[in-house]
């Protein structure tokens, strides 16, 4: 019997050494752009690559002076934060109709809103490009607040419909008997109810828009670019600093994936529509 | 119909109806213009010169040799990317899918690379990993005596597959993960008393059991890499050649750096077709799994 536990406590332990190498093999380049960023330029290049070194600031410093960080992260912060607001405005009112006053065209609703998901945004360039030329939007951050809204509003939607299906429809018929007006049912019982469901949807779009590139690089120059074509302009060969990149990108990422990370159970649920738990 | 019902239905309507309106126009006014686009001769740089084209912008479109190639590259990427993601996903989910040691981190770990920007990550790859004189992977070759790779100019396709993966294998990760904690532990522990496998567990139990999560993954990659972009521009512009130019890319460069709005728009609708015919056909093959709650 001891024989056999023995046996399987070794092949836990083969198991947990194998899980952090996978682990660490995946997480590696975000290690190495880390560890890049804290090195001088020719240290970046050297060849063999330099694994102990003294970590310098001066890439940081740099980006913050000469190529204007603090206005590409303000555009990323304005457009996705943007989007994500406007996109709320239309899309938990959406979802509260469809959760509390479904009709028999609701379903087919929601399935075609997740449709306008499948036109892939190439198929759209040539007139939104030409529209927002005429409209005097380009390299506007208006613009892409209007496109990531619209590209992530069945998105958002769908997972507020999930958060909402949930909601026992007990506590805003009791609100009603107790005289509530509609929008005293919303805001005072349904929304403090389910902010963490509307919290998870609104940190998705966040996420979502403040990585999407496509649109940023092909609407916007300088003006509006946000981070996500701020980096995408470095891959020109005269842009060929690695170091200042990595400083860039670590800047750039940082939020994200710390949000990501303190968020992953809900966004589960939110990218596949509670289809998975 | 009494007075509340009425008012309820009122309200439905009217808090529907903005996301519904902004929709329609997003999917309806563009695709219109598109349509009207892909029929008239149409360069931006000679703007004078148009007209009626009839159908000659999708016969130039369709018989370039770049469609063929850029669909090709387009349906190689997406089912490429699309089984590394699931196949590995699935392994190693179930081999972190056990209690040990900072559980916690490696899960961090895992999943890390999904929230980097797909500028970010192809920069990252290109510059610091896979150059042939001063990356990573040049010097490890090196290590071992080997001659290291060039990347871009000698595998250029499988380099964007590669980053792809990278992107989207912590998705799969996640999600299945996540399936995997609510499987019914009793039943696998029952299995096992009757002297089960590992490896038909995971066949007659876990696989069963992820076939769901599997679709989901699918359907939601299938959507995002169809439509990949930023890779592409940051890494090979499409090149050397056209080995890496997929149709978005194509779209791209026919529309904003030749100007050929009709083309463009033409290419435009094919893609949109494109999709649809996927998303039609995925359906298909796992739309049983979806629908079974």
């Amino acid at each position: 019997m001891s024989a056999l536990k023995q046996r399987r406590q070794l092949a836990e332990t083969v198991r947990a050494i194998f899980s952090w190498l996978i682990a660490l093999l995946i997480f590696f380049p975000i290690f190495w752009m880390v560890i890049t960023s804290f090195k001088t330029e020719l240290g970046a290049f050297s060849m063999p690559p330099e694994f102990f070194f003294k970590p310098t600031l001066e890439n940081y410093r740099e980006i913050m002076e000469a190529n204007d960080y603090l206005h590409f992260a303000w555009n990323s912060l304005v457009t996705s934060g943007g989007a994500t607001l406007v996109g709320m405005l239309v899309a938990v009112p959406a979802a509260y109709s469809f959760a509390f006053h479904p009709t028999q065209r609701t379903q087919g609703i929601l399935t075609w809103m997740l449709s306008t998901k499948m036109l892939p945004a190439v198929g759209v360039l040539v007139p939104i490009y030409l529209m927002a030329r005429d409209l005097g939007l380009l390299d506007t951050r208006l613009v892409l607040v209007i496109i990531f809204a619209l590209v992530n509003l069945p998105i958002m939607v769908w997972m507020i419909y999930t958060y909402f299906r949930d909601v026992p429809r007990d506590i805003l018929e009791a609100a009603r008997m107790d005289g509530a007006t509609l929008l005293q049912e919303i805001f005072r019982v349904l929304l403090p109810v389910s902010r963490g469901g509307l919290a998870s949807t609104a940190l998705l779009s966040l996420i979502l828009n403040w990585n999407e590139a496509f649109w940023s690089i092909n609407l916007t120059t300088t003006q509006a670019s946000p981070l996500s074509a701020l980096v995408a302009s470095f891959s020109s060969p005269q842009g060929l600093f690695w170091a200042k990149l990595s400083a860039i990108s670590t800047l750039a990422c940082a939020p994200i994936v710390l949000l990501g990370w303190g968020s992953q159970k809900q966004l589960v649920r939110g990218l596949t529509f509670g289809a998975v738990k | 119909m009494s007075e509340a019902a009425r008012e309820s239905r009122r309200a439905g309507r009217l808090t529907a109806s903005p996301a519904i309106l902004l929709l329609f126009i997003w999917m309806i006014v563009p695709l219109a213009f598109t349509v009207y686009f892909s029929t008239q001769n149409y360069l931006l740089l000679d703007p004078e010169n148009r007209g009626f084209a009839g159908l000659e912008n999708f016969s130039y479109f369709l018989s370039s040799s770049s469609f063929l190639n850029s669909l090709v590259t387009t349906l190689k990427l997406v089912g490429s990317v699309l089984v590394i993601t699931v196949v590995l996903g699935v392994l190693i989910s179930v081999l972190v899918d056990a209690k040990f040691p900072g559980q916690g981190v490696v899960r961090m770990l895992l999943i890390s690379p999904f929230f980097i920007m797909p500028t970010v990550s192809a920069l990252i790859w290109k510059n610091l990993l896979m150059n042939p004189v001063s990356g990573l992977f040049a010097w490890l070759f090196q290590l071992v005596g080997l001659t290291p790779i060039n990347w871009f100019s000698d595998w250029p396709l499988l380099s964007i597959i590669i980053i792809v993966s990278w992107e989207w294998l912590p998705f799969a990760i996640l999600i299945f993960v996540t399936s995997l904690q609510s499987m019914d532990q009793e039943q696998k522990e029952a299995a096992q008393m009757d002297g089960a496998t590992p490896v038909s567990i995971f066949r007659y139990l876990t696989l069963p059991h992820l076939a769901r999560p599997i679709a989901v993954v699918v359907m939601v990659e299938a959507i995002f890499l169809l439509n990949i972009f930023a890779e592409i521009f940051t890494t090979t512009s499409g090149g050397p050649g056209d080995a890496t130019t997929n149709l978005p890319y194509l779209v791209f460069t026919q529309a904003l750096l030749e100007f050929d709005v009709g083309t463009a728009s033409a290419g435009g609708l094919v893609a949109v077709v494109l999709a649809n015919v996927v998303a039609a056909l995925l359906l298909r093959v796992f739309g049983k799994s979806l629908t079974q709650a």
